[in-house]
């Protein structure tokens, strides 16, 4: 395997990290649903990318559903979404960016360090592809948790997805079944999270989760 | 002869930074002015503000001790010998050992310490403000620059400068995504620590805003030239800092003809151009940003620079 192919594998791998710490920094909604496309579109790259290299046509599929899924039909549902909510002014108050950052850092290093160390014998493309899932995976977590939002918290569970996505193509691809349906299953759970937030919001007025909070009578 | 020359081309780089420093900061002045359509004054106008103030006599505070009079040279000559010491059109150069980035970065931050001293010095309220923001700035800048370092230390296995853009400049780099995040790291820190736009307004006199100016407020006639020029000098650094490790293409090495000088030279001015002119382009097109904002900026920086770490170590284990 020459060094160009690791390295452009490696550079789409860590440009996906990137841009997870991007969506955790980001406090504007279309900023964020932005970024979040962006996020899609290095995903795409890799996957295909990862294609070229296995020379496993059914990747290809994998990368076109995640360009038309991921980077063009949620997004631009998300921001029809937040234009009905009314919610397109809002800036979110992202808990402690310093400390999220830091955290994310963390969880980086942390995710390194395990995978590097259990897949020692794995190939090198693999492991490292398998390392920046993890840490996307976990980053994608992390802003689930640190947003209030309920609809950052969306786009977080999709980053993760992402993350599930480039793990799974590094690991020389996964059943076109598989894949088809974690495609759907992801498209079906947006439906139900949709009309979820909307739910949230007429019940409370609005898609703050701390209002979930006070009303089961929890103190923050 | 040989020891000769090579004295000569250092001597040679040493005068080429100080003479070129006002005419960049002149450049990047000029390129601002345009672009909002206004005329601006010439490229030469810094020259004629040095000669100015270097002629008119020093006001000093009465309260004034005699570190405030000795700062401005001490800043200068660190600033000075900073510049001299990074790469412009020559690699290999006869002080090329001393080039090493965390002596760069002592220099700068021990001219950065007098200056925060002599700010508080006199004892006025604006200078106190600026030095106390200089160094929150500052406290922060230099972790990141540090990591920025550690990349390059190790993509190239050393920390010298002219080592590190021989490396940079050879085929066998490869791509690596690290990089790239360094140079926008470097560049994030360059900003703060230029006092450009995002961080602090070089042009401003408005009290509540200013950092750099804020600390220097009190000085006046040859001192206020020297700190001036050793703000040009700071800013002349790191752009050829950036050139030099980021874009080492058409830097010559030891030993070389003087057509690879000359070329070397038109080179490294051609760089020094796009780089003014970007920084002009960019200072431009963005708004200054909260004070309190600047910690959220320079965090970014150190994030990248951490990631641009942790990336490579990922890819060398393997």
């Amino acid at each position: 395997m020459s060094a160009l192919v690791f390295d452009i594998a490696h550079l789409l791998a860590g440009g996906l990290v990137l841009v997870s710490f991007l969506l955790l920094y980001q406090a504007r909604l279309f900023a964020l649903l932005n970024i979040f496309a962006l996020h899609a579109m290095v995903l795409t790259l890799s996957v295909a990318w990862q294609a070229y290299v296995q020379d496993a046509p059914h990747l290809y599929v994998t990368a076109v559903i995640a360009l038309t899924f991921k980077a063009i039909a949620i997004p631009v549902a998300l921001h029809r979404i937040i234009q009905r909510l009314g919610i397109h002014r809002e800036i979110e108050n992202v808990v402690g960016g310093g400390l999220t950052m830091l955290a994310g850092m963390g969880l980086v290093a942390l995710s390194m360090v395990v995978m590097l160390r259990v897949t020692a014998s794995a190939d090198p493309l693999a492991r490292e592809d398998l390392a920046f899932a993890l840490s996307v995976v976990l980053l994608g977590m992390l802003m689930m948790v640190t947003r209030r939002n309920a609809v950052s918290q969306v786009i977080g569970f999709m980053s993760l997805e992402n993350g599930l996505v480039l793990a799974a193509t590094g690991a020389k691809g996964m059943p076109l079944v598989v894949e088809f349906s974690v495609a759907f299953s992801i498209l079906i759970a947006f439906i139900v999270i949709g009309i979820f937030l909307f739910r949230i919001r007429e019940r409370f007025d609005t898609v703050d989760i701390g209002a979930l909070d006070e009303y089961r009578g929890e103190r923050r | 002869m040989a020891v000769i020359s090579d004295l000569l081309i250092q001597g040679v780089q040493m005068a080429v930074v100080l003479l070129l420093a006002p005419l960049l900061t002149g450049f990047v002045r000029k390129v601002k002015a345009r672009l909002v359509r206004r005329q601006g004054p010439s490229v030469l106008q810094p020259y004629r503000d040095l000669m100015r103030l270097i002629r008119k006599d020093v006001v000093l505070a009465e309260s004034a001790s005699w570190l405030f009079r000795v700062v401005p040279y001490l800043v200068f000559a660190a600033t000075w010998v900073a510049a001299a010491l990074v790469p412009t059109f020559a690699i290999g150069l006869i002080f090329g050992w001393t080039a090493d980035l965390i002596a760069l970065i002592a220099l700068l931050g021990s001219a950065r310490f007098f200056l925060a001293l002599a700010g508080m010095d006199v004892g006025t309220s604006f200078g106190g403000i600026g030095s106390s923001r200089e160094a929150m700035i500052a406290s922060l800048a230099e972790p990141a620059m540090l990591l920025i370092v550690f990349t390059l230390a190790l993509v190239a296995g050393s920390t010298q400068l002219s080592t590190i853009a021989a490396v940079l400049a050879s085929p066998d780099v490869g791509l690596r995504v690290s990089l790239g995040m360094a140079l926008v790291a470097l560049i994030m820190v360059a900003l703060a620590e230029n006092a450009r736009i995002p961080v602090d307004n070089p042009a401003t006199h408005l009290e509540l805003t200013m950092v750099h100016e804020a600390m220097v407020l009190e000085y006046s006639g040859r001192h206020l030239a020297m700190i001036e020029l050793a703000a040009s000098l700071k800013l002349l650094l790191y752009v050829s800092l950036i050139a030099s490790v980021f874009v080492p293409w058409g830097l010559t090495g030891p030993g070389s003809g003087p057509t690879a000088y000359g070329l070397a030279a038109i080179a490294y001015l051609a760089k020094l151009a796009v780089g003014g002119f970007l920084l002009a382009l960019f200072e431009t097109a963005i708004a200054k940003m909260r004070v309190f904002r600047v910690p959220e900026f320079l965090g970014a920086a150190l994030m990248l620079g951490l990631l641009a770490t942790l990336l490579l170590f990922v890819s060398r284990s393997l």
